[in-house]
């Protein structure tokens, strides 16, 4: 494989995806990555440095958020890229595709609210030794927009103990001074967990949406530094 | 032709939020007595396989139940023949 000095990246398209032009924006317009889309139906995808596996609701999320587009021919590749260490993120449907893909530990269950939820929420950076958040300060309270109805993250208790222990979790939901409770839970995701990574630490999962805050006229730029940091961390 | 039905529920230990909601408006319109409800999907399959034998149909519907239908981590499935 030949690499051009800049990274590539590939995001994948599911029917259903609308995340996407908003990622290849902020990639190749704001950081001056190159980046391409990658259909679903496709099976090989050359040169890449990275996936991102947008947001949206691919095949309707009829039965089960990510059910039905973790059974597209991509995947195999998505499977194979990641098990050779190479980055993957996905964003709010994506990181629901990467547990029904088991890429990632646990669940997703109904917001417990049972509604949509579409707004701004304070996350903390729980964890910055990993390619995709090296670039904030470990602690730092960041705000992302969210956006869902399955949101509400689940791992069973030996699963929880394990993530833990290895550092996994990455993000979790807490209000502008940093508290993680019950009212600064927008979903009710056990231990407002928002955001985590495989044992291997290059996959990424996240519920919400950094391609949506990385220009300071959109209300926030705090989710540049997640692309950013995977530009840095393929370089 | 074979029907199946298959029943997707959360498992017990899961918080079931639609089942919490459906159990208050039971309990509002007086019925008291109701003290839990599970919320979950009825899913109901035709199969049309003249090569196949019941024993391998019910392996197929296992495996899809397992790996399409539900979710295992959080959903327990089963699934029942009900007429040709």
């Amino acid at each position: 494989m030949s690499f051009d000095k800049k990274p590539y990246f590939g995001i994948l398209v599911f029917p259903g995806t609308n995340c996407e032009t908003d990622c290849f924006h902020v990639l190749k317009n704001i950081l001056g990555a190159r980046c391409k889309y990658v259909w679903h139906k496709e099976s090989q995808v050359e040169d890449i440095n990275a996936i991102v596996i947008p947001g949206g609701f691919s095949y309707g999320d009829y039965l089960r958020s990510g059910a039905v587009a973790k059974f597209s021919p991509i995947m195999s590749f998505v499977r194979k890229f990641a098990s050779k260490g190479g980055l993957v993120i996905g964003i709010c449907n994506g990181f629901q595709i990467l547990l029904e893909e088991s890429l990632l530990p646990g669940a997703m269950l109904r917001n417990n609210t049972l509604k949509f939820i579409c707004r701004y929420s304070h996350l903390k950076v729980t964890d910055t030794d990993n390619p995709f958040t090296s670039g904030y300060k470990s602690g730092e309270i960041i705000r992302m927009p969210i956006r869902h109805n399955e949101g509400n993250y689940y791992i069973d208790d030996n699963g929880l103990l394990e993530i833990k222990e290895n550092n996994q979790v990455i993000l979790k939901y807490c209000d502008s001074s940093g508290k993680e409770d019950a009212s600064s839970n927008p979903n009710g995701s056990i231990e407002n967990i928002a955001g985590i990574c495989n044992k291997k630490r290059n996959i990424f999962g996240l519920m919400p949406h950094p391609e949506a805050c990385c220009e300071k006229i959109l209300g926030s730029d705090d989710g540049k530094t997640i692309f950013e940091s995977m530009v840095n961390n393929i370089i | 032709m074979l029907k199946v039905n298959v029943y997707v529920t959360l498992k017990k230990e899961i918080l079931d939020a639609q089942g919490l909601v459906i159990r208050k408006a039971i309990k509002q319109i007086g019925y008291e007595n109701v003290n839990e409800v599970r919320f979950g999907k009825f899913i109901q399959l035709e199969i049309d396989d003249k090569n196949k034998s019941e024993e391998e149909i019910k392996k197929e519907i296992d495996y899809l139940s397992d790996k399409l239908l539900s979710n295992p981590n959080i959903e327990n499935y089963r699934f029942e023949m009900v007429g040709k």
